[in-house]
This record gives C-alpha cells, structure tokens and sequence, in this order.
C-alpha cells in the first residue's frame, strides 16, 4: 500500500510480531510498518477494532506498539533502531509491578 | 437576534443538573427548553468525577446525607430508565468504595467524620467498614505498602460520566424536550404570567423558570427574588491510558473507569481563577495515586484538565421555589452525578406538580440569610 518516495539510504532489521522486516534508517516504528504492509497495529481496547497509525505527529495515539518490552509507546514517534522487537497490541496495557 | 416562540418552562443551563431536570420534567409530560450556554463557559459538568458517593456527606447537615442517601438507592432504577429513554447504557456500577488514608492522622480525621455522620443518622445510616493496612490488601491486593486503612462503604459506585451526559442529552429530547446551545440568559424580567428571558442571542417568555446554571445562578437567581451565592472551587483531574482491570471498586481520589482509564483527581483550589491546570496540583494528584497505588508509575498520563465546581456558602445544595415570584425555581448543586437520579425524578416531579417546596425545607437558600426566625 505505502512505498517510500526516496530510495533508502541504509538499512536496519527489526522483528515485529516475531517477523523480520527491513526498514529505512530514518524511518519511524509507523513508517517502518506501513512500509512492511502492516496496515493495523494494534486492536482498540474498548471495541476490539483494527487500528492503525493516523496522524503520524504524536497527537492521536492510535499508533500504540509494544516496543522492547515497553507497552503503549507511540509508534510515529520513536525512531527504528536495529535489532528492535515491535509487537503489536490487543487488549490494555497490563501494569505489572516494577515492569513496563 | 430572535424572538423564540413562548414556553411553558425553560430550564436554563444544560449541565448535567439541568439536563437531568429537563429530562424529569419531559418524563412527567412536560415539554422543555433547555437553554444552554457556549462551549467555552466555566462548565461544572466538565469537572466532575463520576460518583455516586454517598460516604462521609452531611457532616453537620444529617438532611443532605439522608438526600444522598436517597438518591444513590434511586440510581439503579435512574439508569434503567435512562437507557430505556436513550438507548445508552451509563455503566453504573455500585460495587462498594474507599477512601484511602496514607497516614493516621488522615485516617483519624476521615473515620471521625464518618462516624459523626452516622451517628446523626441512627439506624438509616449507610453501611461502612474501617480497615486497616491487610484489611484493605484482602479486598485490594494491589495497593501499596503507605495505605495505612481505609474506609469502606458498600453503597458507594461510579458511571461512566461522558455517556451519562450523553445519555440524559439524548433522553430529554426523545422525551420531549428542546435545546438550544450558544444561549446564555443574561437577564429574566419577570412578567405577567411568566418571565421574559433576554441574552445576545434573542429572547423568549417562558411561564415557568428552573435555574440550573451552576455557579451561573448567583448572577440569575437575584432577578426572579432569590438568591444563590456562590465560593470559587478549583478542582483538576489527571486521565491515564487505559489499563487492564485493577481496581473493581471506586474510591474518592481514584478511580478505573469501565472502559479502563484511571482518573485521579479530588484537588480543590479556593484562591484562583484560572482555568489553567498546575503542574504542582498534578504533581501531589500523582504521587498520592502511586503511593496508593504502586503500579501506576509506570502507566503514562494522558490528559489533565481543571474546572470551576459549583460550590454554595456551605457547599450544600439549594433547591427553591420563589416565593415573590411563582413558577421561578432554583436547583443548583456540588454533586452533580451523585444527586442526578433525585433531580431527574424528585426536584423535577416536584416542580411538574407545582410543588411549593422542591425538597426538604432546609435546602432554600434563606438558609443564608443573617436573621432567620
């Protein structure tokens, strides 16, 4: 659906949902899926309906991965970095003591 | 500028007290106007906390207990008939609620209260269960190690205030009723027979005037020979992400709404009139919720707002029919959400039925003035 409009410069790996994918290195977590053809990233908590990145500049919160361990971050907010593990979201976010 | 078409009653403001009387009334038959102010007012309604609370009110004032009482009992049937009249399901749940002390001292000061308040109120008073430390971690588990006790009360609960607004919205007009927002009553000449009520946006005559505009009715109830003075009251709330279930009860600082938001609030700010959140409010609000409630560090606070409640003399409600001028009615209160089942089907039947008391007699506002005998 989305491809990028500048061939990219480098390369970085990261595993979402425990599949490898390719991204651009100055891609966001939101670009870096959209690019991959992950088209909903995450369930909504109240009604169960597929999500998917929107306004990609912080403000509507409909992006919410799991990243490294950390729940509800931002996906159009974070840069990749290789070796990321991305997973999508279904459900609230769980508040374990001391955890993320 | 326009001149409405006249009106048997107008309710002015669209809070959730207003609302809640216009609903009452169109339930009993009636047809009215709800005359609402600009998005931008200082709207109670918007600061609310979503409870139905009954523990601890009427310190000193056993009447308003008992009236909270009562209309905590009203609300089952309340939110029955709001669904049944709106199609929306308010989520009230009355599971029981706490307040958490996190030092004796707090402990000593709130189960007195407690106390006092029951003790005024011999054998209606509410059910409640002081706890300490491990008897709160048996009902709570997830509460931290500074929560000192509790106290308990099984008839406290909360709804999910955005539909209740929503809900008494949508209600009032399938029952009859009309609304118009962007009309702020700036001024009421009582008439022959009714009131002309005049604002930037037009007027209209209206045979009959409830007051329900919050801290607004210190400005309006003077011109139909009432009065309602107000206090400032500052209160901000803090929003979380939603999280998965934690804490199935509700609690006066605290609180995981059905959808799994938790909104931490109960500040209270006397002195300023700023609209503006603080950040040394949110600061307190947030240490509190994480010394109550560990786990909270580390879920991400999403949105922080403040605003004016309304907040009489003595904090308690007033409910008045004019006595210069019949059919003028004022109905203002703190508690918006708690008291909304009483307002929709007590004050409201009170004033279809041309009632000359809204309510027990010790809510008029002569309660204020210096010589009453």
């Amino acid at each position: 659906m989305f491809r990028s409009i500048e061939s990219p410069k480098s390369r970085v790996r990261v595993i979402v949902d425990g599949r490898e994918i390719e991204a651009d290195v100055a891609a966001s977590v939101a670009a870096a899926l959209l690019g991959a053809g992950m088209t909903a990233v995450r369930r909504s908590v109240v009604g169960g309906e597929p999500r998917a990145p929107y306004c990609l500049m912080g403000i509507c919160f409909e992006c919410l991965v799991t990243i490294d361990g950390v729940q509800n971050r931002q996906a159009c907010m974070v840069p990749v970095r290789d070796g990321m593990v991305i997973s999508s979201q279904r459900g609230a976010r769980t508040m374990e003591v001391g955890g993320q | 500028m326009q001149t409405l078409p006249d009106q048997e009653i107008v309710v002015v403001g669209g809070g959730l007290v207003g609302a809640a009387v216009a609903w009452g009334l169109a339930r009993k038959g009636l047809r009215p106007l709800v005359l609402d102010g600009e998005d931008l007012a200082h709207r109670a309604s918007r600061a609310n906390f979503a409870l139905v609370w009954v523990q601890g009110k009427g310190l000193g004032a056993p009447h308003y207990a008992r009236w909270t009482i009562g209309s905590a009992k009203l609300w089952p049937s309340f939110s029955e008939e709001l669904k049944e009249t709106s199609g929306i399901d308010v989520a009230l749940r009355q599971r029981g609620g706490f307040t958490f002390a996190l030092s004796e001292s707090e402990m000593g000061m709130w189960s007195g209260e407690v106390r006092s308040v029951a003790a005024a109120l011999g054998e209606d008073a509410p059910e409640h269960v002081l706890l300490d430390h491990a008897g709160t971690a048996r009902m709570v588990p997830a509460i931290g190690k500074d929560v000192v006790g509790s106290i308990y009360s099984p008839i406290d609960g909360d709804v999910n205030s955005l539909r209740l607004f929503r809900a008494l919205h949508a209600g009032m007009v399938n029952l009859g009723a009309s609304y118009r927002a962007h009309s702020d009553v700036t001024e009421i000449l009582p008439k022959a027979g009714g009131f002309l009520l005049k604002g930037a946006w037009g007027d209209v005559f209206a045979g009959r005037v409830v007051l329900a505009a919050g801290n607004g009715n210190a400005r309006l109830a003077p011109m139909v020979g009432l009065s309602a003075p107000t206090l400032q009251s500052k209160g901000q709330i803090l929003v979380t992400e939603k999280c998965e279930p934690f804490f199935p009860y509700t609690s006066t600082t605290l609180r995981q709404a059905d959808e799994g938001g938790v909104m931490i609030g109960d500040s209270q700010e006397a002195d300023t009139s700023s609209i503006a959140t603080s950040q040394d409010i949110s600061s307190v609000l947030a240490s509190r919720a994480v010394r109550t409630f560990p786990q909270l560090a580390n879920v991400n606070v999403l949105r922080s707002w403040a605003g004016f409640r309304v907040k009489t003399l003595d904090g308690l409600p007033i409910y008045e029919a004019s006595p210069d001028h019949p059919g003028a009615y004022v109905v203002m209160c703190h508690s918006g959400v708690t008291l909304a089942a009483n307002h929709a089907l007590r004050i409201a039947d009170a004033i279809a039925g041309r009632a000359a008391t809204l309510a027990d007699a010790r809510f008029s506002s002569r309660r204020f003035h210096v010589s009453q005998h």
